[in-house]
């Protein structure tokens, strides 16, 4: 168990320069020298379809593919199950959860509960059922599944039991096809090349989405890879977003000007027309 | 065809969206109501953010009133002193509405404000205008019939700051038009309406004024306030989504000369039948969703507290 703990915090990948905070918990990455700590038998070599999506005006969902192989320099251990789990995370922000009860004969917000940190889109991809390839305590180290990816409450919490909340959080990003697992997401071909598919929906937020690999034997972890893609809003979409968000007062003369510019051009050329 | 909304942030159907503004369009032609108590629920169904709704809602509003409104100026059908009453107390009611609004969205109770004010002011105008219609043609079939005295002396006229409107014929105190604007202001802040459907009938049953220039007066007075209102929403909460707004409006520029063409066809209080009966099945349909037990107890808001 140490030393799965010690593998855990010592040999994992970071591809790309991605979220700071992890970083600083994973420094290390295959190739650099880093004294007194042996490379892990076996490594993931990954790459991405694409590293940045854009949203377009035309946006209407998007295509990932994540693929790649398991490096050996040693022969293959025996006799322990390989697999390999794929998550994909949208931007954290903070989330209110209410609940409504009856009062006075209608169905009132009454109870709430803040997440300070919830993941806008959560995927996760498995070459196997998550209870069989994953332990709990590495599912715990590393925040794979789902109720996992939620961090902190915010503010003082309420409520009783704050479970009820979180889950149904989950269940209504499921709902939205925002929060996903996919059991047998993952392909592996002959215990080398693995490829998963990740179709991400048109009701994207922007900002950076972090894609994390795990290669698992027995439940525990074997190697990580992380890296990152960039989703942008681009065109007159960022235009719009900027312009809406940094000069809000011109951005709403705008608004009023085109509203009453086509009110005044619609009543001028049906006048023409009749 | 999809198109992505950069303000509300989610990807819906053109086509969608043109046929919603062309709906409400038709609608606003053939009864002359601005729609906008139509448009704002119609979005949060097809999944918009509510407060996007209720912005862009009040933008749409401003493109439909400048049409009406320029139509009627031509009739000279605008009380502009009046207007100017109304629009004033409008301001102060909407600037009151955006503020009582943000306070209802930090608390989690903005949806069900709005609901039930959907529910208490639909349904009311709805029944009182399915009465009349209905008692309109019970006098038409028994001929003839007496006309109403239309000028009462009440309460109303022994207020103070008395004003001339021309237009209106009125010699009245400034101080109920004034009362009406700041009602309707809030209320459209609080809607994403522009008010027309409140305003109309306190002007005529309240202040007295003569039908011929009650509506040119109310789109007036509602172009200035969804001007202001949507303003204020974009400054203050970045909520107006241009590109969701422009659809509606070429939706419901086309739906409103098709329905005003229709409505010609049409006799006036059957018009105000179908309308009423249209009101009161929104208002029914959201009252319901009140009292029924919701499908799912747990709702989510990005956002902190």
């Amino acid at each position: 168990m140490i030393r799965t703990a010690l593998l855990a915090l010592g040999l994992c990948a970071v591809a790309l320069p991605a979220l700071a905070q992890d970083q600083q918990v994973l420094p290390a990455r295959p190739g650099m020298p880093i004294t007194n700590r042996p490379e892990p038998d076996e490594q993931i070599v990954a790459g991405l379809s694409r590293d940045n999506i854009g949203i377009t005006t035309s946006f209407d969902g998007s295509q990932i593919l994540i693929y790649g192989a398991i490096k050996r320099e040693t022969p293959e251990p025996e006799g322990q199950k390989l697999a390999v789990i794929v998550t994909l995370e949208g931007p954290l922000g903070p989330v209110t959860i209410r609940k409504k009860s009856r009062e006075f004969g209608i169905w009132v917000n009454t109870a709430s509960v803040g997440v300070a940190a919830a993941p806008s889109y959560y995927a996760v991809a498995t070459s196997g059922p998550l209870g069989d390839i994953l332990n709990r305590r590495t599912d715990i180290q590393q925040r794979i599944s789902i109720p996992l990816a939620m961090r902190a409450f915010s503010g003082p919490i309420t409520v009783d039991d704050s479970i009820p909340f979180t889950e149904a959080l989950v269940d209504i990003r499921k709902e939205q096809g925002l929060y996903k697992l996919e059991t047998g997401g993952v392909h592996i071909v002959d215990n080398t090349l693995f490829r998963a598919d990740f179709a991400l929906p048109a009701n994207l937020t922007e900002g950076d989405y972090k894609t994390r690999i795990f290669l698992l034997r027995d439940g525990k972890l074997v190697d990580k890879y992380q890296s990152a893609i960039e989703v942008r809003k681009v065109g007159l979409e960022r235009w719009l977003y900027t312009l809406a968000h940094e000069n809000a007062a011109l951005y709403g003369l705008l608004s009023l000007a085109l509203a009453v510019f086509a009110g005044w051009a619609a009543a001028a050329i049906f006048r023409f027309v009749r | 065809m999809q198109i992505y909304l950069p303000i509300a942030e989610v990807s819906v159907n053109i086509f969608t969206l043109l046929g919603l503004g062309g709906i409400v369009g038709l609608l606003s032609g053939l009864f002359g109501v601005g729609g906008g108590f139509l448009i704002t629920p119609l979005l949060f169904f097809i999944g918009i953010p509510p407060s996007v709704a209720v912005a862009t809602g009040a933008n749409q509003v401003v493109a439909s009133s400048v049409s009406g409104v320029l139509a009627q100026l031509k009739r000279k059908a605008v009380d502009i002193p009046m207007g100017l009453v109304l629009l004033v107390g409008g301001l102060l009611g909407s600037a009151s509405g955006i503020y009582v609004f943000n306070l209802l969205t930090e608390l989690g109770q903005i949806d069900l404000a709005v609901q039930l004010c959907y529910v208490v002011f639909l349904g009311l105008i709805g029944l009182l205008m399915l009465q009349e219609g209905i008692r309109t043609i019970q006098k038409q079939r028994k001929g003839g019939g007496v006309r109403k005295k239309r000028v009462q002396h009440t309460w109303v006229h022994k207020l103070p700051f008395k004003f001339k409107f021309r237009a209106s014929g009125l010699y009245i105190s400034v101080i109920p038009p004034l009362l009406v604007g700041v009602a309707v202001g809030i209320l459209a802040a609080i809607m994403g309406v522009g008010g027309g459907f409140i305003m109309v009938p306190a002007m005529i049953y309240l202040l007295n004024m003569p039908t011929k220039v009650v509506i040119g007066t109310s789109l007036f007075q509602i172009l200035f306030v969804s001007a202001f209102t949507t303003l204020m929403h974009a400054i203050t909460n970045q909520t107006v989504d241009v590109m969701l707004a422009l659809l509606l409006i070429v939706g419901g520029v086309i739906g409103a000369q098709i329905g005003s063409r229709l409505g010609a066809r049409l006799k006036a209080e059957q018009l105000r039948i179908l309308l009423a009966l249209l009101v009161i099945i929104v208002a029914g349909k959201l009252g319901l969703d009140l009292v029924l037990h919701p499908s799912n107890l747990y709702s989510i808001a990005t956002g902190g507290e």
